[in-house]
């Protein structure tokens, strides 16, 4: 029986500071988090329960196969009242959503990491007035060879052999793309010709399993760290997503995903035959072609389409929910799954409502179209990152999205309310009530604790270790009944 | 349009009923180039709106978005 999906998203946004090339991309993601998180009491991250070398296939790297964090040792790194956490990785500001249940909490969630980090840039312009303005990009690439991550993390049963999770996930990774990407012009460094390819990621990933998320980036990456019991749950980390700004795709990409891994944790997803020849020249050849029509190789030697390769998963889980109890997202998810897949084979412009490439894709076109333009131009360049500006008023998305030409799918009221507020469905809600009530006796606290200075000679550790524990009906009673930390340690213990 | 322009000498020779549904067919077809000449200047002037929020010295601006590398 497939257990409940928690879900979250972690975005590395892109950050430059507008006539200053020069200046220290870590200094200024420290910066905004500073900015956000104000002069109160920052709690602590707690790293305890912490590590990235750990492999799912049940080994641990012996060295660090990666830059350490050590620059980042000591920098900004804040948890939130809504029960994310925001901090600094690798010359980035990230902000990882708290956990969520359905995706579109999920939505509400990510889409108040921009909402955060538009108004943390907001306020650190207006502590150096005068000064250079940080400008915050929620995209993968830069457009010269260099990306960064937005990872989506799904908690998976332990009992599920990772082997098969490998096996039944690939195929859908590399082709949902067609709905998940959000294109990218990529410049050819032979012969310095600029296509469109539709997924931003894609281009970036060279294995099909592997540890490592920053050099040879693999389609399943096996980091094994739960943030959870270890004994039931693994933490699926999914590193080859593209960051959306439309509401629906990342509702559509998360959702479907989440069904996908059910599936596969019952078995339900007749594997073998789906099994893709290259998987990496697969997941490249998809993304370089906007028309759809590209055929990839199955390991039968058939040639489907990504969106024939998305239809099975799709049939499949349709006839895995027929007969079952489901959540109220399931049927949306399938709906929507179904018509967007409809949609981008008759032909992709009909998709430009929700999903990114096509959007961003049309809106290039039209630009040319009205300038002349081919697609080398640096205007067009610029739309392409812009697209992705986090400001309401400046983003080319959010200018589209005002223009009513993007389908949007939670309310702005329910977004700001999710940059304070947590979920209350998961152990989310634990730790962001407790934030916004005990900061100053929290020492530190990290996914699965909370570590309490209640002036007692130790201090107190609070373990979160069941991500569906903790929530509003577990804990808002006990939270409202102690208006210190300490009545709060006393009342866990009793 | 340009399908239903140059048919007028020959709507003469044709029964009244017929006619009366090419003209239905005319008016939808300018109802239809009307709508089309609204979403035209609707997507026109949002391009001109994404002009006045695009940043300046597009070229220098791209050039100077140089990212470290990420996960």
């Amino acid at each position: 029986m497939a257990i409940t999906k928690v879900m979250g998203i972690e975005t590395e946004y892109g950050i430059t500071v507008p006539g200053a090339p020069d200046s220290n991309p870590v200094l200024a993601s420290s910066l905004l988090v500073n900015a956000f998180s104000g002069r109160g009491r920052k709690v602590r991250w707690d790293y305890e329960e912490e590590s990235p070398l750990r492999d799912a296939r049940g080994f641990e790297a012996a060295r660090e196969p990666e830059t350490p964090a050590e620059d980042d040792l000591g920098l900004a790194n804040v948890i939130l009242t809504n029960g994310a956490r925001y901090y600094v990785d690798h010359a980035h500001p990230e902000y990882s959503s708290p956990e969520c249940l359905d995706p579109r909490t999920l939505v509400a969630y990510d889409k108040a990491g921009e909402r955060i980090l538009a108004e943390s840039a907001r306020r650190a312009a207006e502590l150096a007035p005068g000064g250079r303005r940080i400008q915050v990009y929620k995209n993968n690439t830069d457009g010269k060879g260099t990306s960064y991550g937005t990872h989506e993390n799904f908690l998976v049963d332990r009992a599920t052999p990772f082997a098969r999770i490998v096996r039944d996930l690939t195929p859908f990774l590399v082709s949902r793309q067609v709905f998940a990407g959000a294109g990218s012009l990529v410049r050819d460094h032979h012969d310095g010709s600029v296509s469109y390819q539709i997924a931003q990621r894609s281009q970036f990933f060279e294995v099909e399993v592997g540890l490592e998320t920053t050099l040879k980036r693999p389609i399943i990456n096996t980091r094994d760290e739960p943030h959870a019991d270890p004994e039931r749950y693994r933490r699926l980390h999914v590193i080859i997503g593209d960051a959306n700004m439309n509401e629906v795709a990342t509702f559509l990409k998360t959702g479907s995903l989440a069904i996908v891994l059910m599936l596969i944790e019952d078995g339900a997803i007749p594997g073998d035959e789906w099994q893709l020849a290259n998987p990496v020249q697969a997941l490249r050849a998809i993304a370089k072609d906007p028309e759809l029509r590209t055929t990839v190789e199955r390991r039968d030697g058939r040639r489907l389409t990504a969106c024939e390769v998305q239809w099975h998963y799709l049939d499949a889980a349709k006839a895995y929910l027929k007969d079952r109890e489901t959540s109220h997202w399931h049927a949306e998810v399938l709906e929507r799954w179904e018509a967007v897949l409809t949609q981008l084979e008759e032909d992709p412009a009909k998709a430009g409502r929700t999903v990114d490439w096509v959007t961003k894709y049309q809106l290039m076109q039209q630009i040319a179209k009205r300038d002349g333009l081919d697609l080398q131009d640096a205007k067009l360049a610029l739309v392409d990152l812009q697209y992705h500006d986090v400001r309401i008023d400046r983003g080319l998305y959010h200018r589209l999205a005002a223009a009513g030409r993007v389908e949007r799918l939670v309310a702005e009221q329910e977004i700001v309310r999710a940059t304070s507020e947590p979920p209350d469905d998961t152990r989310a809600f634990f730790r962001g009530r407790c934030l916004a009530k005990y900061a100053p006796q929290i020492a530190a606290a990290g996914w699965d604790a909370i570590i309490f200075d209640i002036g007692r000679e130790t201090l107190q550790r609070v373990p979160m270790l069941e991500p569906t524990r903790g929530t509003a009906a577990h804990t808002a009673a006990v939270l409202d009944a102690s208006p210190t930390a300490e009545d709060l340690i006393r009342n866990l213990q009793s | 349009m340009a399908r239903d322009s140059g048919g007028g000498a020959e709507q003469k020779r044709r029964p009244p009923g017929k006619q009366d549904a090419e003209q239905e067919a005319t008016q939808a077809s300018a109802d239809i180039t009307e709508k089309g000449e609204e979403l035209k200047e609707e997507l026109d002037a949002l391009l001109d709106e994404i002009d006045d929020v695009l940043e300046e010295n597009a070229e220098e601006f791209v050039k100077q978005y140089v990212q470290k590398g990420g996960q």
